[in-house]
């Protein structure tokens, strides 16, 4: 096979290595470079070596905030893309309904973090928030302020509210573009409706899960905002997650050093996910196309 | 390039990714990598193995402080010692 390549288009690439190098390369030297430092002022600081990743890879608070961030993570996506499936299944296929099902499903992501926040905050509030008030009516002593297990299930329902729709609209545009001919085939054949979903839906909704499920996870993994204006990472620590716990660390109390330690660990965590779940999934497909 | 902190030993650390990355340019202009596969359990191009490389040999660093109270240069030769054994077997 003779294969014409031309080099000269990867010129096209360097405004985007421009912008990546700016937004992240270069912040990221900075982090590296004030890991390995104590920092009091640009002109006073005194290299620390590998002190502050000790001291924070010892933390038990950050074991903790670590451990509740795998569990919540693990738990938005156990519920989000089962979840978002099932709806993206459901979907009307043609007439008014598509268009209405669309901007009912897209209105929560274009609701900014914050207000999602002081809208469950009110919602959950037993007071004068409607949610609040009928699980009290119905007997369950429910108060996010105060116990941490409705802190934790409100903060859950809030995200699954929130960011189920992305998955929905990701698999939706899977599904649509399944050719007709498939459907017909399977009808032929007499597959089950579970044959068709295991044989023809899935498959083909396989590329935009991946991006899906790697787009929740980051961005739970990352969560700050909604949880930090709902409940303020309390009752105690219940919903401290790792983003508040280091926030908390380099803007609260100031410490650069150990926060940047912090940061870099944090990100590889994200790095190694995200590059194994990425690895198996495109594996998967390539040994289900063989 | 005040305002970055920089130091010594971190220039160098990026000195290093940098020249390594430079290096696999010229090494894949000069002998284009053919996939395959080692004993990582999957098909792999010589850039896949550094990147696999270099996140291991950052995991073995930190396993090694949170871990070990050794010196930590111990760490670093068998993240060296995985690095190349990932690059020539992987």
């Amino acid at each position: 096979m003779n294969k014409i390549t031309n080099n000269k288009a990867w010129f096209l690439v360097l405004p985007v290595f421009f912008i990546v190098a700016i937004s992240a390369i270069i912040p990221l030297m900075t982090v590296v470079n004030y890991s390995v430092q104590d920092i009091f002022d640009p002109q006073t600081r005194f290299f620390v070596g590998t002190e502050w990743f000790e001291q924070v890879l010892s933390d038990r608070r950050l074991h903790d905030a670590l451990i509740r961030q795998i569990v919540y993570t693990m738990s938005v996506l156990l519920i989000e893309v089962p979840l978002g499936i099932a709806v993206a299944l459901t979907l009307p296929r043609k007439g008014w309904g598509v268009s209405a099902s669309m901007v009912l499903l897209a209105l929560p992501l274009l609701i900014p973090w914050n207000v999602v926040g002081t809208i469950w905050q009110i919602f959950g509030r037993a007071d004068i928030g409607l949610g609040g008030y009928l699980i009290n009516l119905m007997g369950i002593d429910y108060n996010y302020a105060q116990n941490s297990m409705d802190a934790w299930l409100t903060v859950l329902v809030m995200d699954v509210w929130h960011w189920t729709s992305l998955i929905v609209l990701l698999c939706y545009a899977g599904l649509r573009s399944i050719p007709d001919a498939y459907y017909q085939a399977a009808k032929i054949d007499g597959a089950s409706r579970w044959a068709v979903f295991r044989f023809i839906q899935l498959p083909k909704m396989q590329s935009v899960l991946v991006i899906g499920v790697l787009l929740r996870f980051m961005d739970s993994f990352m969560i700050y905002t909604e949880p930090f204006v709902l409940t303020g990472g309390g009752p105690g620590n219940a919903t401290t997650f790792l983003s508040q716990f280091l926030t908390r660390m380099a803007v609260g109390q100031f410490d650069l050093g150990p926060a940047a330690a912090f940061s870099l660990v944090y990100f590889l965590i994200i790095l190694l996910v995200c590059w194994v779940f990425y690895t198996v999934v495109m594996n998967a497909g390539k040994q289900g196309e063989q | 390039m005040a305002w970055m902190a920089w130091t010594p030993i971190t220039a160098a650390f990026f000195s290093c990714i940098i020249l390594m990355l430079i290096g696999m340019g010229i090494w894949q202009a000069v002998s284009p990598t053919v996939p395959r596969r080692g004993f990582l359990p999957l098909t792999t191009t010589r850039g896949d193995r550094l990147f696999i490389s270099l996140l291991g040999a950052a995991y073995i660093h930190l396993g090694w402080m949170a871990f070990t109270d050794a010196a930590l240069w111990i760490g670093s030769i068998i993240a060296l010692a995985w690095l190349i054994i990932v690059m020539r077997w992987g």
